[in-house]
């Protein structure tokens, strides 16, 4: 027998691994670095557990390797196949299988106790007193948040996809199968219902204190908790994915937390509670830059049913138009949205940056922070299209420039540069939106004049110095590059 | 394994000051880097692979694996494609966003 000391030793190095990685992963030039620390520290966490086990007694050697294995040949092959505008989607699976293995680990931990005190031959009493709460209430816990996460952040990642074939279905004339829009649905009672269910979580774990015996209770808080998940995020909009994305982020680690308490392993504690703090702080972010509370985003339906009905009409101009009004500017600021990355249209929107850049035109990039579908999802996906680092400009600095810039080019986005959120009323009342408005010539490249998410009428369209260009955002992208090149 | 007073006291000394720890670690995050923080945190959150190779094995053990066992196998399971799967994917972004900065410091 090794000296457990050596092994807790092993977990506190590799904890702190986990926290410089943190640390390092929120900082430009250290973030790779970051990253292969976090990597590290997780390799040994496994060495030690091997070791350890090792050292105990192993015998299931060959399922352990084996789902070792199977897990590194799935991850490996998600991780390299991922397009990066798949990305959201991956990450919010991870996130849910994240959730879902403590989860797990929790309900397995029950199901063993409840198993070895059955035994007659070797019965292992129930704890009494205060283990039996702390015990009970940590598997609990690590099941309802694990199982919440679980199935919140597959309904996430249904959203964030927008909806999903019907295998089998009949196929249409371009041979797909039927498509199926991802719901959002939302009365205001539901939050009644799911208060409920929080409550009856919470009564579960109690009565399973109270018969610590009963796996009807366990399999019911499974059930109760799944069920939270789904309809914790079913009511919430496309729009708002980036809060709840990082929630879902912040609580698979708080889930790791509980599950650290079951098993009694500090290792899981510290980097679960870390990674909780670091989701519920860039889940304060996105807040932020929406200008709403967490409550408001996770309770109250947004935009959804006053939506405004457009009126006014306005009428579209040609690509060959802007390509002439894009001529022979100094500056140029390009603004994506979500519309960029449904159309894929990043490398169209490179290649016309470049285009300008040649002809000596200073092009940067307006980026929103909550502009897509999950926390950074612009910088990713314009990363992805080799456009520099350096060119991509935050919200509050891109607004100090807009005003010298000649031509604002506005890509999918809406509300986001909604000049009403800066008269503090309606909806995006107060919402901090980046300033197209101040530019001498927008350019909104836009599949219609709809409202956007919040519901409320863009009366940046309707401006004289607004060029509309109607229609899908690669296929627009492509025809100005196209339009730029006859010049 | 049971949760006595004094390591239940411990342990939630250990998780309020890791709260804190975190929340001080990062306070201002770059918006380049909210994907791959996310990501990169997600991946560590799979550090509850220790406690499904824990049980793994204790479940196997016992000679008469049940639903308990295949429970903590598919935990594993899980667990590693997001331990693996998320540093990869971060990696790959980071890769993208930094190695850019590469090329330009080079001209």
């Amino acid at each position: 027998m090794v000296d457990p000391v050596v092994w807790d030793i092993g977990y506190l190095v590799s904890a702190a691994l986990f926290i410089l990685g943190i640390k390092k992963l929120s900082s430009p030039k250290t973030a790779p670095q970051g990253n292969r620390l976090g990597a590290y520290g997780m390799l040994l966490a496994v060495l030690v557990t091997m070791a350890k086990m090792y050292s105990e007694k192993i015998i299931g050697l060959e399922l352990i390797v084996g789902g070792l294995a199977l897990g590194t040949i799935i991850g490996v092959w998600m991780a390299t196949r991922v397009e990066m505008t798949g990305m959201p989607e991956l990450v919010a699976l991870f996130n849910g299988f994240g959730g879902g293995a403590s989860a797990l680990v929790g309900l397995s931990e029950v199901l063993k106790r409840i198993d070895d005190s059955e035994m007659i031959t070797d019965s292992v009493p129930f704890p009494d007193g205060v283990e039996l709460y702390a015990t009970w209430i940590a598997i609990g816990l690590s099941v309802l948040v694990g199982c919440l996460t679980l199935t919140g952040s597959l309904m996430a990642m249904g959203k964030l996809k927008g909806g999903f074939y019907i295998p089998l279905s009949k196929k249409d004339d371009r041979g797909r199968p039927k498509w199926v829009n991802f719901p959002t649905w939302g009365p205001p009672w539901l939050n009644f219902v799911k208060g409920g269910m929080l409550v009856a979580s919470f009564a579960l774990i109690w009565l399973s204190i109270q018969e610590p015996g009963n796996t009807d209770y366990v399999y019911a808080l499974v059930a109760t908790s799944g069920l939270l998940g789904v309809l914790f995020v079913l009511p919430i909009g496309g729009a708002d994915m980036p809060v709840v994305v990082s929630l879902l982020n912040s609580l698979s680690g708080i889930a790791a937390a509980f599950t650290g308490f079951v098993i009694g392993n500090n290792v899981l504690i510290i980097a679960g509670s870390m990674v909780g703090a670091a989701g519920l702080i860039l889940t304060f972010i996105m807040c932020k830059a929406m200008n709403r509370t967490l409550p408001a985003v996770l309770f109250k339906s947004f935009g959804g049913g006053g939506k405004e009905t457009v009126t006014r009409t306005k009428v579209g101009s040609d690509p060959e138009e802007v390509a002439m009004v894009c001529d022979g500017i100094t500056k140029c600021v390009i603004i994506p949205g979500y519309g960029m990355a449904v159309s894929q249209a990043q490398h169209a929107v490179k290649e016309f940056a470049d285009m300008l850049e040649a002809e000596d035109v200073e092009v940067s990039y307006g980026i929103h922070p909550v502009a897509g579908r999950m926390p950074g999802h612009m910088n990713v996906l314009l990363a992805e299209a080799n456009v520099p680092y350096e060119q991509l400009i935050e919200m509050d600095e891109i607004n100090s420039e807009l005003p010298e810039c000649d031509v604002a080019l506005v890509i999918g986005a809406n509300d986001t540069v909604n000049p009403v959120a800066r008269s503090g009323e309606g909806p995006l009342g107060g919402m901090p939106i980046i300033d197209a408005d101040k530019a001498r010539v927008v350019v909104i490249i836009k599949r219609s004049l709809s409202v956007g998410y919040a519901g409320v009428d863009n009366d940046l369209f309707f401006e004289d110095k607004t060029m509309m260009l109607f229609g899908d955002g690669k296929k627009m992208m492509n025809e100005l590059n196209a339009a730029f090149k006859d010049l | 394994m049971s949760l006595t007073l004094a390591t239940l006291v411990a342990s939630i000394t250990v998780f309020i000051l890791a709260i804190f720890l975190g929340f001080e670690l990062i306070s201002k995050v770059p918006p380049t880097l909210h994907t791959p923080l996310m990501s990169g945190a997600n991946a560590i959150s799979g550090i509850t692979i220790v406690g499904a190779l824990f049980l793994s094995n204790t479940q196997f053990n016992s000679g008469h694996p049940g639903l308990a066992a295949w429970l903590a196998f598919a935990a594993l399971v899980m667990a590693t494609i997001n331990v693996v799967g998320g540093f990869m994917v971060t990696n790959r972004m980071l890769e993208m966003i930094a190695g850019k900065k590469k090329r330009k410091g080079g001209d």
